[in-house]
């Protein structure tokens, strides 16, 4: 049986930088966008030499804003996958869209360009919070998007962002009640933290103080458990098998390959764990090292981790690898829940998660 | 060998920053000791940090040749004391080879409390007091004003002091005959057997141990058998010399000089400051009267930031002691901090100065823990005990009296700030014991527990008068008091390193202190963390670190697990390096930081 492999395009480009986002971006118009294809496909090409024998579960355009891109060229990309892997049944394909009003055909052309779950940013529901996070949409065109978006596509999400410096909490549950009515198949509500090197922080923007923020993050959670939408990551609810198939590999540590520049990459070939940059950049990656990561990907997912496929990844048994002393204080004090085969996360765990695995060392 | 009527042996005595240094810098460039290219500022002062913090630690002693008015050739030797309470002992050995002292003032400033201290040392060793009114370029110098004080505080005689300026070198011309004519030659008989005082000793790399002496009787020569009187030790003189200041080979020292020997001695500790020297085959009747031995009057603990440089910090101890006699220590082994050493200093500022040397000169990063004075405690037992580190506190019960050391603290401060000086003695538990007037100064004084002193009082003292008040403490013996043990606990369990010994009038709010510093340097962690101070079972203080309300990245995608865990293994780094106490992990940093003095 052929393993499942993940491809993840970065398209760099946005409009605007926004204030809040430290992702590897680039504002610039008039992208070549032909060269940049022949350099996807070479790198498609050479993973392909690497990894044959692989079945394609998802691919995920994000970025920068690849809703920017012409459909052609994202037809063009989906096609030249199909070539050289073959793609599994229910494959997803995903791409992230920022609402528009310029281009009026846009989702059905990415629909017709094989495009079948399309990620709507549209960060927040009213105008004051679009200018703050330094969206170039206003509410009117969002609105719009939502409506074409759910029109065209039968597999979609949402972004927002929440916790916004002097966020009431009643306005951000009345925000949660409109996204739900909407009818998403799935929701990524993000808190927003103010990272280094980004606007806001340069501009010393304060995030929402911890005992606010948890607060705000547990009546989500709860308000969205009763409507549906179960958490299944730390920022991810989604209707029961809605949940993103692209995004889960990188939680559950399945292989995927990142294609453009500075995209990711993690493949397991013959049970050596290896860490792309780039097709040329690799990095050989330990036992413990790989252990890690699946450790603080894997309890970020609501099921947690599965012992058994953490030790086919890494090759390390789980149960040794873990301090178990402080993982019996851990469960003991109601942060986590230790099953023969699984270990997750509780509620009150999910608040604390770094810090977790921090002690779990 | 020089007839002694054309030797002048004198010391310079001043408070701190009165310009003593500078000024014996002139004398030195006057009488061709140095030349212009080899003069550097205060050239006396050969540590970095003596010339960095404009202050001089070690006495230093330089030979220079004038020609006075008389035609005559005259050999001066002149001391350099430091100006700061700490170092008086060193001040009072320097005292001892001489016959005279130039007292320093500054003509802007006036008497200070630390002229008074070095005074009445001088006084003791019955010296010709010579006054000096320096930094007269300034236009704010008022000479006709301190010469008044000069009178009416210090009862001297103010018709021959002399006006000058170290900066300009105006006046130094006048001092240096000033001195010949008002200064007394030494006494001695160049014939008696040799008798010679044992000033100072230190450890040089090229010629191990130099010797600085004052010869009183006899001759001291090459290749000349010599005899330590203290403990009947013999060595061969290898070379004998004076500082010019450089150092310069002399064939002999006689009668009256000051000079150096180095003798191939091993090691400093065996040279007993205040000794005599004398010839072997020839020694004389009686020693001379030496000195009191100095006393550790400060102590603190020591420990290296990383154990493993637990080597290091034991050999740079044992180096800066080579030179310093006065640093004391012993090991000391702490729960918290590891092992480490119980250092007992001079005071304050002597202890400040090791510490900063241990880290400039040797490279280490140190912990220090509060300083603690040394207590005197009667147990029911009868036997008696010298109490100075929190963690030999025996059993209260156990303890029939205990005595603190008491000093006699003088400080001298304009009357706009008299008011808040009194209040700060009084908070110290201080009981006044005169208050005089020196023009439109105040004189205080007053009997203060030299505990309250080592904490912050100077620092206090200096911002409550925007810097004007002087000050200068002696020891005058102990007194019943009241003492008592404050633990710090975290999370209930006691921590060894914090713990200190105060007044039970301050453990509560010295123990609230703490604790309220604690509560900003300890990490949340996943559970609530009571911080309490407690003397016996009992607590008198507490804060709460709360539990940690959210830590939990937003956004973690494939573009993130590389940054992820590198972070992830920095914090682990993190972790490596905190002190575990039960359950809770204290960064290092935290001790540093709630152990520092002085700031609130």
């Amino acid at each position: 049986m052929f393993k499942p492999l993940s491809v993840y395009f970065h398209w760099p480009y946005c409009k605007s930088k926004c204030p809040y986002c430290d992702f590897f971006k680039k504002v610039q118009k008039n992208v070549d966008e032909t060269s940049l294809v022949k350099e996807y496909i070479s790198e498609l090409e050479y993973y392909q030499n690497l990894v044959p024998q692989r079945k394609v579960q998802s691919i995920f355009f994000g970025g920068g804003t690849p809703s920017l891109m012409n459909p052609k060229t994202v037809e063009k990309l989906i096609e030249t996958v199909f070539c050289l892997w073959k793609p599994q049944e229910n494959l997803e394909i995903t791409l992230e869209a920022n609402p528009n009003s310029d281009r009026p055909h846009l989702f059905s052309d990415l629909k017709n360009a094989g495009v079948n779950r399309l990620s709507l940013g549209v960060q927040a529901l009213n105008e004051s919070d679009l200018k703050f996070l330094g969206r170039t949409h206003t509410l009117k065109e969002a609105y719009k998007s939502i409506d074409e978006v759910l029109k065209v596509f039968d597999n979609h999400s949402i972004d927002l962002i929440y916790s916004r410096p002097h966020q009431k909490l009643e306005d951000w549950e009345k925000e949660l009640q409109q996204a739900v009515s909407f009818g998403f198949k799935h929701l990524s509500l993000y808190q927003l933290t103010i990272e280094e090197g980004t606007v806001f922080f340069n501009k010393g923007v304060q995030a929402l103080e911890d005992e606010k923020a948890s607060k705000m993050y547990q009546t989500t959670v709860d308000f969205l458990r009763e409507h549906g939408y179960p958490r299944y990551e730390v920022s991810n609810f989604a209707m029961p098998v809605y949940e993103s198939i692209h995004n889960k590999c990188y939680w559950q540590g399945d292989d995927y390959i990142g294609i453009g520049e500075s995209a990711h990459g993690r493949l397991n070939i013959s049970e050596q764990n290896f860490a792309y940059v780039h097709p040329h950049i690799s990095e050989k990656l330990s036992s413990h090292e790989r252990a890690e990561e699946l450790l603080i990907m894997g309890l970020r997912l609501q099921k947690g981790i599965n012992k058994t496929h953490f030790k086919e990844i890494c090759g390390l048994d789980f149960d040794t690898f873990i301090d178990q002393e402080k993982l019996h204080t851990l469960v003991a004090e109601g942060f986590l829940i230790d099953k023969p085969n699984v270990l997750r996360a509780t509620d009150q765990g999910f608040l604390v998660l770094d810090k977790l695995v921090l002690e779990l060392f | 060998m020089t007839d002694l009527n054309l030797i002048r042996n004198f010391a310079i005595i001043a408070h701190i920053d009165h310009g003593k240094s500078t000024l014996a810098d002139r004398m030195i460039e006057l009488c061709g000791g140095l030349s212009k290219r080899e003069m550097t500022e205060q050239v006396l002062d050969s540590m970095d940090i003596e010339k960095e913090r404009g202050i001089t630690i070690k006495a230093q002693t330089v030979r220079l040749e004038y020609k006075a008015n008389d035609g005559q050739t005259y050999q001066l030797n002149l001391m350099d004391t430091p100006g700061h309470v700490d170092f008086s002992y060193e001040v009072s050995r320097s005292l001892a080879a001489c016959e005279g002292s130039v007292l320093v003032v500054d003509a802007t400033q006036g008497v200070e409390a630390q002229t008074l201290a070095n005074v009445y040392l001088a006084l003791g060793n019955d010296h010709e007091i010579l006054p000096v009114l320096n930094k007269v370029d300034l236009p704010s110098s008022d000479t006709q004003k301190v010469k008044e004080q000069i009178e009416d505080v210090i009862g001297l005689d103010t018709s021959n002091a002399v006006e000058t300026s170290g900066k300009t070198g105006a006046g130094v011309p006048i001092l240096l005959e000033s001195i010949v004519k008002n200064l007394p030659a030494p006494r001695g008989n160049v014939d008696a057997p040799l008798k010679a005082l044992l000033i100072d000793s230190w450890y040089d790399s090229y010629l191990g141990v130099v010797i600085l002496v004052r010869i009183h009787d006899g001759v001291l020569k090459k290749k000349m058998n010599i005899t330590m009187m203290s403990n009947g030790a013999t060595y061969q003189i290898d070379r004998i010399g004076v500082f010019t200041p450089k150092m310069q080979d002399k064939e002999q020292l006689s009668a009256g000089e000051i000079g150096f020997l180095t003798a191939s001695i091993k090691s400093v500790s065996d040279c007993h400051i205040g000794d005599t020297i004398t010839e072997t085959k020839r020694p004389c009747e009686n020693m001379l009267e030496g000195f009191k031995p100095s006393v550790s009057v400060v102590f603190c603990s020591i420990f290296p930031v990383d154990s493993s440089q637990y080597d290091a910090l034991k050999d740079a101890l044992a180096k800066l002691k080579l030179n310093d006699a006065s640093i004391n220590y012993t090991n000391e082994n702490s729960e918290a901090l590891g092992l480490g050493f119980r250092c007992g200093f001079l005071g304050l500022l002597h202890m400040e100065i090791i510490e900063e040397r241990l880290q400039r000169e040797f490279d280490l990063d140190i912990i220090t823990t509060a300083p603690s004075v040394a207590y005197h405690l009667k147990l029911s037992n009868g036997t008696e005990m010298i109490l100075h580190n929190p963690a030999d506190m025996p059993d209260l019960s156990t303890v029939s009296e205990i005595k603190e050391p008491m000093v006699k603290a003088t400080i001298l401060v304009p009357d706009e700030y008299l008011g808040s000086v009194l209040k700060l003695c009084t908070e110290r538990r201080g009981v006044q014991l005169d208050l005089t007037y020196v023009g439109t100064r105040a004189m205080a004084v007053y009997k203060i527990p030299l505990n309250e002193i080592v904490f912050d009082f100077y620092d206090r003292l200096k911002s409550i008068s925007s810097g004007y008040a002087s000050f200068d403490y002696e020891l005058i013996g102990d007194e019943p008091s009241d003492l008592v043990k404050v633990q710090i606990l975290i999370n209930e369990e006691p921590v060894d390193a914090l713990a200190f010994l105060c007044h039970r009038s301050e453990a509560e709010s010295r123990g609230r202190q703490i604790c309220e510093r604690l509560k900003d340097l300890i990490p949340r962690h996943l559970f609530k963390i009571p911080i309490q101070a407690a003397i016996g079972g009992r607590i008198v203080a507490r804060e709460t670190i709360s539990a940690l309300r959210k830590d939990v990245t937003a956004k973690c995608y494939g573009g993130d697990v590389t940054r992820k865990r590198k972070l992830l293994d920095k914090q682990k780094e993190g972790k490596s390096r905190m002190r575990q106490f039960g359950k809770v992990e204290v960064p290092q940093s935290a001790f540093i930081e709630a152990l520092r003095i002085g700031d609130k």
